[in-house]
């Protein structure tokens, strides 16, 4: 059963008791969390503590053993394929910033545009002037219109992480999921994609995976901090910071 | 093919390719058939067949190109797709000898008749008609790939492993060709033929066209590769080269992409094996030994992957290569060298030939353009000339 005939939540994305275990190590663990729609959420949380799994079971890469996933209250995610998920709205960037680095910065969000993505649509398409508006108009927010006609092998690591995030706008998804945006950029780097993000949640829900706190704090927003697989503790950066819980794990016991 | 995917699609290299290869289809089996045998510029036949063979193995080359320079599939089975395409072929020019064959059976091949067949077994029926043989040499390998791929793709089977099973195939169809109740003619294959359409497969004249053909083919089927990788959908193959799961997490159904050049290029590699075996007259399982595939892997990486101007070039330089040196005393080296061409060629020129040249010609574009606004510039001329 895919779609339900009702909503089961108003959440965005609903977890509820969310299990998944590699070889006997439990990655996640009872997990549950509920993103509202058109909120951004921070998660943190110490290596291993199933950031990434958790992205992996909501994007369809890795299957849970048990629990509920659902996106937008009636789509069950966990029976649908990464295709399927990235069609109805799940946008991912990666850790590691990925983007096809031997084609240009333009062909680079024309193949992120959520249009006919069939073998035939892309076999015989030609461009449109709404397609190249709206490539022109990501190129302009996140920065990078002098470079369209660079390859984006040849951006410094910061463009290409902004490059991965604009192709998360041309695809346009109602949820976007985001995997340490920031590592590896500079303060101002930084400081940008934080004003980017904000920019985005305006019209997207929004996770954002980080680690560093300065980046956190100035997105300003809900945080959860995950361990072991589980919600260790939610709330204001404040409160999630001055948790003493969190503190244990972040600094050890 | 829409003229305007066609014009997009010609780029300056591909032109000149394309010319070379039409003057060169025109220009040979004219030189055969009309200038006198003595004549400095006159082709013999006997080169004529050889080059045909050349451009055959340039449409293979090809096939291979488009899967494994845009798509990232490394193939080292295609040589099955090759071989079948030529099976299909041969079954049509095994049905037109006729009563001519040394039992004068004139339905069954003498093969059967030497096995002591009482009738032509089911999967030959057919054959005996050209359009329906022409058919069967797109349909049979592209059902073939398309079964293998549905099989291998959707279940995510790729890079070392999918070269793997694709050698497999190749391998298992080369065992199962060489028994005699398989009913192709075993060990020796489908061969002694006689007519093709009515004309002698041996007559100046119908090689003198074979080649032509076989270089109109390479024009279409490099038309259709450049038109499919000039589209967006070639980008999409690129990009899935690429970044396989990232391609997958901007929806695109990676597998339904793979399935379709997969597909095409066994088509390709059949229509290649069906032009091959009118030229060289014989066609055996030895056609389908691993050696064969591994060999047109070889062709495209000193070409040049990504190319396909590289590949046909690569098919050409290599085989021409190994025509002349296994016909002296180097012969018994022969698979040395190609062995010590395929290093040399990765660890110095890992772009093969054509792709080589493509990134020299660029860097040297680059600094003429920069030479020339820095000339203009000292100068104080107010418009800097590019450099074409």
């Amino acid at each position: 059963m895919n779609v339900m005939d009702t909503r089961a939540t108003s959440a965005m994305l609903y977890l509820d008791g969310v299990h998944v275990s590699f070889d006997g190590f439990h990655a996640i663990n009872n997990l549950s969390l509920t993103l509202e729609p058109g909120e951004m959420r921070a998660i943190i949380g110490p290596n291993g503590a199933g950031k990434t799994t958790m992205m992996d079971i909501i994007t369809g890469k890795t299957k849970p053993d048990e629990g509920t996933v659902l996106f937008d209250g009636v789509t069950d995610l966990t029976r649908l394929d990464e295709t399927r998920i990235a069609e109805l709205g799940i946008g991912r960037k990666f850790q590691k910033p990925t983007v096809f680095e031997s084609q240009t910065v333009q062909d680079n969000l024309l193949l992120a545009l959520n249009v006919d993505h069939s073998v035939r649509g892309t076999l015989f398409w030609s461009g449109s002037k709404a397609e190249s508006e709206r490539i022109d108009k990501v190129l302009e927010t996140i920065r990078l219109t002098e470079a369209r006609n660079r390859l984006a092998g040849s951006l410094s690591h910061g463009q290409k992480q902004w490059l991965e995030i604009g192709m998360l706008l041309a695809q346009d998804p109602k949820l976007l999921l985001v995997d340490e945006p920031v590592a590896g950029m500079t303060d101002v780097e930084t400081h940008l994609t934080a004003e980017l993000l904000k920019e985005i949640n305006k019209t997207h829900t929004v996770m954002v995976v980080e680690h560093d706190m300065t980046f956190v704090r100035e997105l300003g927003v809900k945080v959860t901090c995950l361990h072991e697989g589980a919600v260790l503790a939610e709330g204001t950066i404040d409160q999630v910071s001055s948790n003493e819980r969190v503190i244990e794990v972040y600094l050890g016991r | 093919m829409t003229p305007h995917m066609l014009t997009r699609s010609l780029d300056r290299g591909a032109t000149i390719f394309l010319l070379v290869v039409a003057a060169l289809g025109v220009l040979i089996p004219l030189s055969n058939l009309l200038l006198p045998a003595g004549s400095f510029l006159h082709v013999p036949t006997y080169l004529v067949a050889l080059w045909g063979k050349y451009v055959c193995y340039a449409i293979l080359a090809l096939a291979i190109d488009l899967i494994w320079g845009y798509c990232g599939i490394l193939s080292l089975g295609h040589g099955a797709f090759f071989a079948l395409g030529g099976y299909a072929m041969g079954m049509y020019l095994m049905r037109q000898i006729g009563t001519r064959g040394v039992y004068g059976n004139p339905i069954l091949p003498d093969f059967m008749v030497f096995l002591n067949w009482q009738k032509l077994p089911w999967y030959w029926y057919g054959f005996d008609m050209f359009w329906f043989a022409a058919l069967m040499v797109l349909f049979v390998p592209g059902l073939l790939a398309f079964c293998f791929g549905w099989l291998a793709f959707r279940s995510r089977v790729t890079g070392v492993y999918l070269s793997i099973i694709t050698q497999a195939m190749t391998y298992a169809l080369l065992l199962a060709f060489f028994r005699n109740d398989f009913g192709f003619g075993g060990n020796n294959g489908l061969t002694d033929f006689k007519d093709i359409l009515g004309f002698n497969v041996q007559a100046e004249g119908t090689r003198a066209a074979l080649f032509a053909l076989s270089c109109l083919a390479l024009i279409v089927g490099f038309l259709i590769c450049r038109a499919i990788v000039s589209s967006k959908l070639g980008k999409v193959l690129i990009a899935v080269r690429d970044a396989e799961s990232r391609t997958r997490f901007l929806g695109y159904r990676v597998e339904s992409y793979k399935l379709f050049v997969f597909t095409v290029s066994a088509c390709m590699a059949g229509v290649a094996g069906a032009l091959y075996v009118p030229q060289v007259g014989i066609i055996n399982p030895s056609e389908f030994a691993p050696g064969n595939s591994i060999e047109a892997v070889i062709w495209v990486a000193v070409g040049g992957r990504g190319t396909l101007v590289g590949a046909a070039l690569g098919a050409v330089v290599v085989n021409y290569a190994k025509t002349f040196f296994t016909s002296g005393v180097l012969a018994p080296y022969w698979l040395f060298m190609l062995g010590a061409l395929f290093i040399l060629v990765t660890l110095l020129l890992p772009k093969g030939i054509v792709g080589t040249f493509n990134a020299w010609w660029a860097s040297a574009k680059e600094k003429r353009t920069a030479a020339s606004v820095s000339a203009a510039a000292e100068d104080g001329v107010t418009e800097p000339k590019m450099a074409e």
